[in-house]
């Protein structure tokens, strides 16, 4: 199905299933524990060994020895597989980094061998008696020492509209300030994990990835093998957040280990080595530089970021939002790309937006502040209802100011003193802050198979994965809508690449793509059905497990007497998203605590109020926002991988010194979702959401410790050591 | 983790004849630290003495008013002991500071206080520590040093003692006591038993090998206002940037110790005596020889501050 | 500030000290030489009760309980989310306390009674705490789920059972059940995907249906 118009009246809109608040129904499992993890897979490989991998001990350089034989004769030893005996390897596409290194070392514990042996504890010691020498070579390891080396990665990088320089000097308000924003962990709690299965030149990998068809693609590429030879199968991933986007290196050492080992093995990243081998989200400089006249209209729009990578990387896109989120006549949009020897940068959680709003709407409540606006309306003033760039192009939906009224209404932003540090609860200075979120709402071709079965059940079947999205249930929704059918009456089989390949999970696309797809299918289903039982499909009804046309109506399972149906289909995008540009909006609230002895910063409230198109299901939604709210808390106030700029590699490598939120720093959060359907986006007139809901968090977090304190921290994470000296003495 | 032979020890001195007796033996009770570093290989015992069966379990009312805590109390239990929530908050209050709910399950007394430093180059085997490789060189000093010690360090480290109820144990004089392989016994003031880094940072206690702790005892209760105030970066579940415990009788004076800022909870006796002047006083005296790096200079304020605090919460 | 000036003479001291150190690893370049070939392993016979049901394993001593569960009693439930005690994934209750069942080797728990989330309840037949995790949405990807609800389940009581927390006021009285003492009580279990704000819900509504 090709969607290039609008969509009309069609049967989502029933809403019988789809668009209620609905239990997962994946829950049972996962809460028993019987959701079986790649790890986990007793199932179909009762006599896995186990694999155990070595990272290398330096961040650039080469391995001059490596000696294996005190390691290959320890106890229970299958093999040992370095890049020398691996064979020939390539490269996936979406890697920038070998995820088996050497002689060449490109990063800090990048794979240098896996130990397969009889068992875990086993393999793990004998990783460690394997010798390597290693010569280190000198790298680049600081980002703000590189900033004149800094290349223009792409033609995309530069942006500009009017005359930015003349309208900046000629503004009567300016704002020229610099942000930055450090290295991010996924800190998924399912480390990288697989089990890898040869049946002679066949290869299925059981692991844990959110986009299984790159996977299965760049699997093929790095161990040349055809494509066809690759079964990828991901029912159950424990966390993604964009770390497992790609293949890691746990998949490719699960099948080189399970290969020399002539034995199915299994094999999960150890912990303290995901920080480093694994991606992350780079650290950025951002300059804003905003000018305004004295009502608050934005003349002068420019963004400026620097973020690092390794060769071959690319940047941290961290600018994109401000070329759509606010009006302004004249702007300018600069990336810029240094060449770093740390791990590699890749996407996480909103990439480009996260990172990119924390700095711009800082830079807005300060813009606010200067003009002496309420940032609310600061922000209400300088909305679009078009491309900014391209005025021709209006955004197909766009509520960012009914986010931003509704959430003032209902946090009490009327209470709020706009004078900093002037509301106190004993010890506590309490601020309230601020921000918009936006994220662009992308769109992929995303396909899917559904059988009817002599029952009248429905099984869905695509390469769609849930990543704890709540796609499972989402799509068996999608499927009992369509086909007139209670919930109960769907089954979802996902995570196979047996399975027509699915928009996959990421880039918060897969909710919206993926039942389209689906959507797309079940009306080619709803076809076959009434040409099985003679009824005309355009007219046809289905409901309750029958299908009527005028006063006919039979069984939906008539339909499948003969035999199962099967019929696959998938839903293609025309050029609506560039007619139309579509983006998802909301508005963040929070207030904050600050110990006035101690600096310590702890969230009182969370508010977020989203516009997202049609939200399928409100319970699954309203968790990715809650728990995207949560990692933009982490982003704000603690969640940083430190560099060691000797060294080059990221110092707090485990989940101690990594700190990310736990349930003490978070209160109640309150979640809106405003009554919206955008029938630009997909037949679903869905939008996502995991990612809007990170997009601006920490922003309006620093921004309320900016109203508690008079403290403007622009380096994240805002922690108390950068407002001590800053607070007022205390004796 | 290096492959070890294992036994769970009948008595204390047989524990401890044990330890002698094996090559490269250690303890393990709560496991919390040991098992944690021993999959690191950072510590690679060959011979594990489970100490677990000993019958060390048990907090016990003392003649002259104060507790003796057997060495295997869990941090849970100890914490929840209604004596020591009565007499000894600032006890209970530090416990309940560390960790979590699960880890002080497991926690013991004795394990809690031989905790070793959480520096992530210590933790790290592909970097130089001098508590880890002796000799190998301090990775800390000039690296990521946001969360290391601004007093006692030396030249050769700068690590933390990770330990909340350390802290508490110091402030309240509590007292070690041991058995050695040849079943003498030793009680060791707490103040003693943790040592500076100096030029050997790899020795952290005053144990001798083999030497066991059987108990802590603390003295009578001496009342006062006490409170513990740990501060970090997440509500939860974090290491100490800087902690403090706190004892304050109703006359000003009283007793203060830090953790999170040296090599061993920090108390300074002539810190202690400016208690009525002030938290700037005090600092004075508990800093009055630090060495902060630019990373941590932050801890210095805050300690001051922090216990400042204290002190305001204190009189109201 | 003279003590201020004599810090940062000091400190220049420490930074030389800091760029011998880093040369001193540059040089030599050989990883953590290992000083022993493989010791052999040494195996130990222990039983547990698992769920209600005896279990006989011979192990490597070094087998943690939690890789005993997940791999030899294919009980995998309980999670491995980072094998230190960081994260809480493997919480499981042992002799009725919730612990890390990734920080105790199987050995030394011989005899122990375990309860892992297999032995809570099953789908169809959800414990209180499971069912109520599904109604509140109290998990997303479900890694760190066992954990949470065998450590919610254990909170439960250790405050009936008067254990302070870091945020119980007064020391000297039952704690009481309320959302500050959960969230304090719960965060030695790590959800990264966020769904605190609903386990705590789901925590809170078991809690009022048991009192």
């Amino acid at each position: 199905m090709k969607f290039e118009q609008p969509a009309g009246h069609n049967p989502i809109d029933q809403l019988k299933v789809v668009g209620r608040s609905t239990e997962r129904i994946d829950g049972p499992l996962k809460t028993t524990g019987r959701a079986a993890y790649a790890y986990e897979r007793h199932d179909v490989a009762p006599d896995a060994a186990y694999g155990y991998v070595l990272g290398a001990a330096i961040a650039k350089g080469r391995i001059e020895a490596m000696d294996l034989s005190v390691a290959q004769a320890a106890p229970g030893v299958l093999a040992i597989v370095t890049a020398r005996n691996a064979g020939k390897l390539g490269k996936g596409r979406m890697n920038t980094a070998k995820l088996l290194g050497g002689p060449e070392i490109e990063h800090y514990h990048q794979a240098v061998a896996v130990v397969v042996a009889e068992s875990f504890e086993q393999a793990r010691a004998a990783a460690h008696l394997i010798r390597v020498r290693y010569a280190r070579h000198k790298g680049s390891f600081d980002l703000a020492g590189t900033l004149d080396t800094a290349v223009k990665p792409g033609a995309q990088s530069d942006t500009a509209v009017g005359d930015f320089e003349a309208a900046y000097a000629a503004a009567p308000v300016t704002l020229d300030a610099t942000y930055a924003t450090p290295d991010h962990s996924h800190a998924m709690m399912e480390p990288h994990a697989s089990v890898a299965i040869w049946n002679g030149d066949e290869l299925t990998l059981w692991t844990s990835n959110q986009m299984i068809d790159w996977g299965r693609s760049d699997v093929a590429r790095t161990l040349n093998l055809p494509r066809e030879k690759v079964r990828l199968v991901s029912p159950f991933i424990g966390g993604g957040f964009g770390g497992k986007l790609f293949v890691r290196s746990d998949a490719v050492l699960a099948a080189l280990g399970a290969r020399a080992a002539k034995r199915p093995v299994k094999l999960a990243l150890q912990r303290p080595l995901i920080f480093n081998n694994a991606t992350h989200r780079p650290a950025t400089i951002q300059r804003l530089r905003l000018g305004a006249g004295h009502d608050g209209r934005l003349t002068a729009i420019a963004h400026e970021s620097w973020s690092g990578d390794l060769p071959g990387g690319g940047p941290e896109t961290a600018v994109r939002q401000t070329r759509l989120l606010y009006a302004g006549a004249n702007r300018l949009t600069r990336e810029r790309l240094a060449r770093l020897d740390l791990p590699e940068g890749n996407a996480m959680r909103a990439p480009g937006e996260a990172p990119g709003l924390m700095a711009l709407e800082i830079a807005m409540d300060e813009m606010a502040e200067k003009l002496g606006m309420d940032p609310i309306e600061f922000r209400i003033v300088n909305d679009t209802q078009i491309d900014p760039e391209h005025p021709q192009r209006p955004f197909s939906q766009r509520e960012l100011v009914r986010c931003l009224r509704n959430g003032a209404d209902r946090f009490g932003w009327q209470q709020r003193n706009p004078k900093p540090a002037s509301v106190r609860d004993g010890r506590w200075l309490v601020g309230i802050g601020v921000a918009a979120a936006f994220r662009n709402n992308l769109v992929r071709t995303s396909a899917a198979r559904v059988r009817l079965s002599s029952d009248g059940g429905v099984t869905v079947e695509t390469d769609m994965t849930d990543i704890g999205t709540g796609s499972y249930t989402i799509i068996a929704q999608t499927a009992a809508e369509m086909m007139g059918l209670p919930l109960e009456q769907v089954s979802v089989r996902l995570g196979d690449s047996r399975f027509p390949v699915s928009a996959g999970s990421g880039g918060q696309w897969g909710a919206n793509s993926s039942t389209a797809g689906v959507y797309a299918a079940c009306m080619k289903l709803r076809e076959a059905v009434a040409a099985r039982l003679g009824l005309d499909a355009a007219t046809a009804h289905f409901a309750d497990g029958r299908v009527s046309v005028g006063g006919r109506s039979l069984p939906l399972a008539q339909a499948a007497r003969g035999g199962e149906l099967v019929v696959e289909d998938q839903i293609e995008y025309g050029d609506l998203d560039e007619r139309y540009q579509q983006s998802t909006f909301g508005a963040h609230f929070v207030e904050v605590g600050v110990d006035a002895a101690t600096g310590e910063i702890r969230l009182r409230r969370m508010l977020a109020v989203c516009a997202a198109g049609r939200i399928l299901n409100p319970l699954s939604a309203r968790s990715q926002v809650i728990g995207a709210m949560t990692m933009g808390a982490g982003a704000a106030l603690m969640e940083e991988l430190a560099v060691d700029k000797r060294l080059g590699y990221f110092v707090n490598h485990d989940l101690a010194g990594y700190e990310v939120p736990v349930h003490a720093d978070i209160p109640h959060q309150e979640v809106i979702f405003l009554d919206e359907t955008d029938p630009i986006s997909s037949p679903m007139k869905a939008k996502g959401v995991g990612e809007l809901g990170i997009c601006g968090v920490a922003a309006a977090v620093a921004n309320a410790v900016y109203n508690a304190t008079g403290v403007r921290v622009r380096r994240y994470p805002v922690t108390l050591d950068k407002l001590l000296d800053q607070l007022p003495e205390y004796t | 983790m290096r492959a070890f032979t294992y036994e769970r020890a009948a008595s204390p001195a047989a524990a401890a004849a044990s330890a002698v007796r094996m090559a490269n033996a250690k303890f393990v009770a709560g496991g919390t630290n040991l098992l944690d570093l021993m999959k690191l290989e950072i510590e690679t015992p060959s011979h594990l003495i489970d100490v677990n069966n000993l019958a060390l379990d048990t907090i016990d009312s003392m003649d002259d008013g104060g507790l003796r805590i057997g060495a295997l109390v869990r941090n849970t239990d100890l914490a929840a002991d209604a004596r020591v929530r009565r007499d000894y908050p600032l006890l209970s209050r530090a416990l309940v500071a560390g960790a979590s709910g699960q880890l002080r399950n497991m926690a013991t007394t004795a394990g809690n206080l031989l905790q070793r430093t959480r520096c992530p180059y210590f933790y790290d085997t592909n970097q130089p520590c001098n508590k880890r490789v002796p000799g190998s060189g301090c990775a800390a000093i000039g690296g990521v040093s946001r969360q290391h010690a601004v007093v006692g360090g030396s030249k050769a480290c700068i690590a933390t003692h990770p330990s909340d109820m350390a802290v508490a144990m110091r402030a309240l004089d509590a007292v070690v006591e041991t058995v050695a392989a040849d079943g003498a016994t030793r009680r060791i003031p707490i103040a003693d038993f943790h040592r500076l880094p100096g030029d050997t940072p790899q020795i952290e206690t005053t144990l001798k090998t083999g030497e066991l702790i059987t108990a802590v005892t603390l003295p009578a209760p001496i009342g006062g206002i006490q409170q513990y105030h740990k501060v970090r970066d997440r509500a939860s579940y974090a290491f100490a940037l800087v902690s403090v415990g706190l004892i304050v009788q109703r006359d000003g004076t009283g007793r203060v110790a830090l953790g999170g800022v040296a090599h061993k909870p920090w108390r300074v006796e002539a810190a202690d005596r400016e208690l009525p002047h002030g938290a700037k006083a005090v600092a004075g005296k508990l800093f009055a020889d630090a060495h902060p790096t630019e990373e941590n200079a932050y801890k210095l304020t805050l300690a001051q501050r922090t216990l400042a605090a204290l002190l305001a919460d204190a009189r109201a | 500030m003279d003590a201020f000036k004599e810090f940062r003479l000091t400190r220049r001291g420490l930074l030389r000290a800091g760029a011998v150190s880093v040369a001193a690893v540059a040089a030599p370049e050989v990883a953590a030489a290992p000083t022993a070939t493989g010791r052999p392993p040494s195996h130990a016979s222990i039983k547990l009760r698992v769920n209600g049901k005896e279990q006989e394993l011979t192990l490597d001593t070094r087998t943690t309980l939690l890789d005993a569960l997940r791999e030899h009693l294919r009980l995998t439930g309980p999670k491995k989310g980072c094998d230190h005690g960081q994260c809480g994934a493997c919480t499981v209750i042992a002799d009725g306390r919730r612990i890390n069942s990734c920080l105790t080797l199987a050995v030394m728990r011989d005899g122990a009674d375990i309860t892992t989330i297999e032995g809570l309840g099953q789908p169809g037949h959800l414990h209180a705490m499971q069912a109520a995790f599904v109604k509140h949405d109290g998990y997303q990807c479900g890694y760190c789920t066992s954990g949470q609800i065998c450590s919610a389940v254990a909170t439960l009581d250790e405050i009936r059972q008067g254990v302070p927390s870091h945020v119980t006021t007064d020391l000297n009285i039952p704690p009481p059940l309320t959302a500050a003492e959960l969230r304090e009580r719960m965060s030695g279990n790590i959800c990264r995907c966020g769904a605190y704000s609903n386990i705590v819900e789901a925590i809170t509504e078991v809690a009022g249906s048991a009192t």
